[in-house]
């Protein structure tokens, strides 16, 4: 068998060059990361007519080979590795049928870096519609090479490419424009400190803002040829561009008409309400509404049944299996720790959905233009919209959907204040200390526990907002970036690309942060397992003699010996240990314990005060009245008074209690650096917050 | 046609009202992204404005026939000429 093709799909964002990619592979496609950067690498295979196998990387979208972000270096830098493994044998250009103009720039970009490229007219099934016409022969003629007019829609050109894909080595590889005569004295200067160089290939590694690291080693010493970003650099890049579509217009009129008055009528009726400033907002509130209650209210049922199957699933391995420290690892360990990782599925699912749809759609587009005003105050971008409201449900899809921003500093941004929102973990923690220290009361038609949780709401996305205001006076943006959006046409959302995107997402985060999180919790199940005291080791004849006289049931005795073991396990010493810490803060060790089981997840906290309080079922009422009857060893008043639990609210607003963020923060960011950070900051923040309104309250 | 009662007042893109369309003239190299200059945006072409967002900003507009959306800071760096 020879050796597999490398085909390289490029083209403009909003082409349909996933669709393409996807027709092209089907599921046989492997998303990862490229090393040390965050930007998706998508590639998969494909059988060519003739038997050859075919590998197809999907570049990720970009307008030009003069790259502003990540994502558009790493294409120029793929371009520009002639000896790496994925250099492209031949590319593949995805134009847009109805921006052909446009998309044309960055093919005659890829050409006179002499690959051999075939350009794709996608979306062929809307022509007629639109009052297109183009003659596909004059074109070949024209800009040299071969042209396929393809529908993702209907599924037509894809054999067509295919085949020329195996004829790839008959396509010319002459340039459709010649620097030399953009201006002789710079350009032959350029030639002849490397001769033996492409002039355009050097001219990208020259003319980019910043160096290009990851190319061939013979280009990469003209990373130092002459000062970057400078006036003469910038002249000459205009006049580039210029004579690339004074290439285009030459033949463009001739090959391609559009009828102007068939094409506009649906967009613009649509974009006169969608970006209207005031319908445009209602619209967008109704979206979110409808976003909001896919992932808060549609998502439960589906984790509830996940939750009552992993629960049931590990009463019937405590049952089954013989008794040991296996069968106890598997039980309470390993099981609860997929369980923590497979409820996440339904709210990425559901969230991803939605954002595909959006995508898709060309909506997500508006949204940024409607909103990035408002959010560029804060440093944040008109795209950070969607992943700070969908925080209020849960952080963990939020984070991930920030993956949408290209510009890095605002991403990060918006990845390390989205934990501040509210989520729904935080609400089991508020509801209960709510209703054991906030009187019961109506003030001014109000009550004053709604008006409580309201505020919480209020406080968590006041927070991400003033942090993001902070860090992006801290933050050093690492290039220069500037806003320009494309406005695509509105589209149908293509059921196969939506579906795709689902999956994706919801398996990277089940095989990216999946791991830690599972981790984790069997490192939090085996503290809570273990210890080495005699108390702990012989829990039950000490609860046997002390209750002698009680006379317990078999359930109560259960319950009683759980929590006597607990209290005396690792978990339950380090409880102890830190309560001179948090004791400023107005808790014990038993709230300390509950502080630390509830990293593995927030509302964790309910079950762990139920086990602590050996309540054998977390019946929330039993759990609230033994609460609000305990009392702090130390001062003799009630544990769960006013200012402990204002004290306690407050921490959990603020604190990053929960490990799964952590997860998917490195898996987002690829480095340890910015969860870590993100911790610290937040959790000594609310310690801060929390001591200081329990020393002001008590 | 060219309303020449306003080409001796240096107009930008920003000074364009809804509907409104305008010859981009000049701007300086180094302020404008390349990014934007690819998108169309090159003395000589046309440019309309589809849509302003509150606080008009940023513009949505249709350059040389590519729609997208720019900030009111780089809208003010542009030179056009309107016609009416």
């Amino acid at each position: 068998m020879s050796k597999p093709l490398n085909v390289a799909l490029i083209g403009n964002p909003n082409t349909g060059k996933t669709s393409i990619f996807n027709l092209l592979t089907g599921l046989s496609q492997k998303v990862g990361n490229y090393p040390g950067i965050t930007v998706e690498k998508k590639e998969g295979s494909c059988k060519l007519p003739n038997g050859t196998k075919a590998h197809i990387i999907d570049l990720p979208g970009t307008y030009s080979l003069n790259a502003s972000s990540a994502d558009e270096q790493l294409v120029v830098e793929n371009l520009l590795s002639r000896n790496k493994k994925d250099y492209p044998d031949v590319a593949v250009v995805v134009a847009d049928v109805e921006n052909l103009k446009r998309n044309l720039i960055l093919f005659t970009q890829i050409k006179d870096l002499q690959i051999p490229a075939i350009l794709v007219v996608n979306m062929a099934d809307q022509m007629e519609r639109r009052g297109i016409t183009l003659d596909v022969a004059m074109l070949e003629k024209k800009i040299q090479s071969k042209v396929v007019l393809v529908s993702s829609r209907k599924r037509t050109g894809i054999g067509e490419l295919k085949s020329l894909l195996e004829d790839y080595q008959n396509l010319p590889v002459s340039a459709t424009i010649h620097l030399a005569d953009i201006d002789p004295d710079y350009f032959d200067r350029l030639q002849q400190a490397y001769p033996t160089q492409n002039l355009y290939s050097l001219w990208l590694v020259v003319s980019q803002d910043v160096p290009l690291e990851k190319i061939d080693e013979d280009l990469r010493k003209a990373n130092t040829y002459s000062a970057r970003a400078t006036p003469e650099i910038k002249r000459l890049q205009q006049k580039e561009t210029i004579a690339r579509y004074l290439f285009i217009n030459r033949f463009l009129k001739d090959v391609y008409q559009a009828d102007a008055s068939k094409a506009t009528d649906w967009r613009s009726l649509l974009d006169r309400v969608l970006t209207h400033r005031v319908a445009g907002y209602i619209v967008f509130f109704l979206v979110m509404l409808l976003v909001f209650q896919a992932i808060y209210n549609w998502s439960s049922v589906p984790m509830d049944f996940i939750d009552e199957s992993f629960t049931r699933l590990s009463e019937w391995t405590n049952n089954h299996l013989p008794e040991g420290p296996f069968t106890s690892l598997l039980a309470e360990g390993i099981i609860p720790g997929i369980g923590g990782i497979v409820i996440f599925v339904p709210q990425i699912a559901f969230l991803f959905l939605f954002i595909s749809l959006l995508e898709e759609s060309g909506y997500m587009s508006r949204i940024v233009f409607l909103m990035d005003r408002v959010m560029r105050r804060f440093g944040l971008s008109g795209k950070s919209v969607v992943p700070l409201i969908s925080g209020t449900a849960c952080a963990i899809p939020a984070v991930m959907a920030a993956r949408n921003i290209e510009n890095w500093k605002e991403r990060l941004i918006t990845i390390l204040v989205t934990p501040f929102t509210t989520c729904s973990a935080r609400l089991p923690v508020y509801l209960i200390i709510i209703a054991l220290v906030i009187p019961d009361r109506t003030i001014a038609g109000f009550n004053l526990q709604g008006l409580t949780l309201m505020g919480l709401y209020a406080l968590g996305f006041g927070m991400a907002v003033f942090s993001a205001f902070i860090l992006d006076k801290i933050l050093k943006n690492k290039a220069r970036t500037f806003f320009v959006i494309e406005m695509p046409a509105y589209k149908l959302p293509l059921p196969k690309n939506v579906l795709y995107t689902v999956i994706e997402k919801t398996k990277s985060f089940i095989f990216g942060a999946g791991k830690i999180i599972l981790a984790i919790s069997i490192v939090l199940w085996f503290l809570a397992s273990n210890g080495y005291s005699d108390d702990f080791y012989q829990a039950e004849e000490i609860v046997r003699a002390q209750t002698e006289n009680a006379q317990l049931d078999e359930q109560e005795m259960t319950t009683a010996i759980a929590s006597y073991q607990l209290r005396h396990s690792y978990i339950g010493i380090i409880g102890h240990n830190i309560e001179p810490v948090i004791r400023p803060l107005g808790y014990d060790w038993k709230i300390g314990i509950a502080l630390v089981t509830s990293f593995a997840a927030r509302e964790v906290f309910v079950a762990t005060l139920a086990t602590i309080y050996s309540v054998g079922s977390d019946e929330e009422e039993t759990i609230k009245v033994r609460m609000s009857t305990d009392t702090n060893s130390r001062t003799g008043e009630k544990l769960f008074n006013f200012p402990t639990g204002i004290s306690l609210l407050l921490f959990y607003a603020f604190a990053l209690q929960c490990m799964s963020t952590l997860a998917v923060v490195k898996k987002e960011t690829n480095s340890w650096k910015w969860p870590l950070i993100q911790l610290v900051l937040m959790t000594g923040f609310a310690y801060l917050v929390s001591m200081i309104a329990y020393q002001l309250l008590k | 046609m060219i309303n020449f009662k306003h080409a001796t007042i240096k107009d930008t893109i920003s000074s364009l009202k809804r509907g409104e369309k305008g010859i981009i003239g000049n701007f300086s190299v180094d302020q404008i992204p390349v990014k934007l200059q690819e998108m169309g945006c090159l003395p000589g072409n046309e440019v309309q404005l589809i849509q302003l967002a509150p606080f008009s900003d940023p513009l949505y507009l249709n350059i040389n026939g590519n729609n997208l959306a720019i900030r009111r800071e780089t809208a003010v760096l542009i030179e056009i000429t309107k016609i009416v």
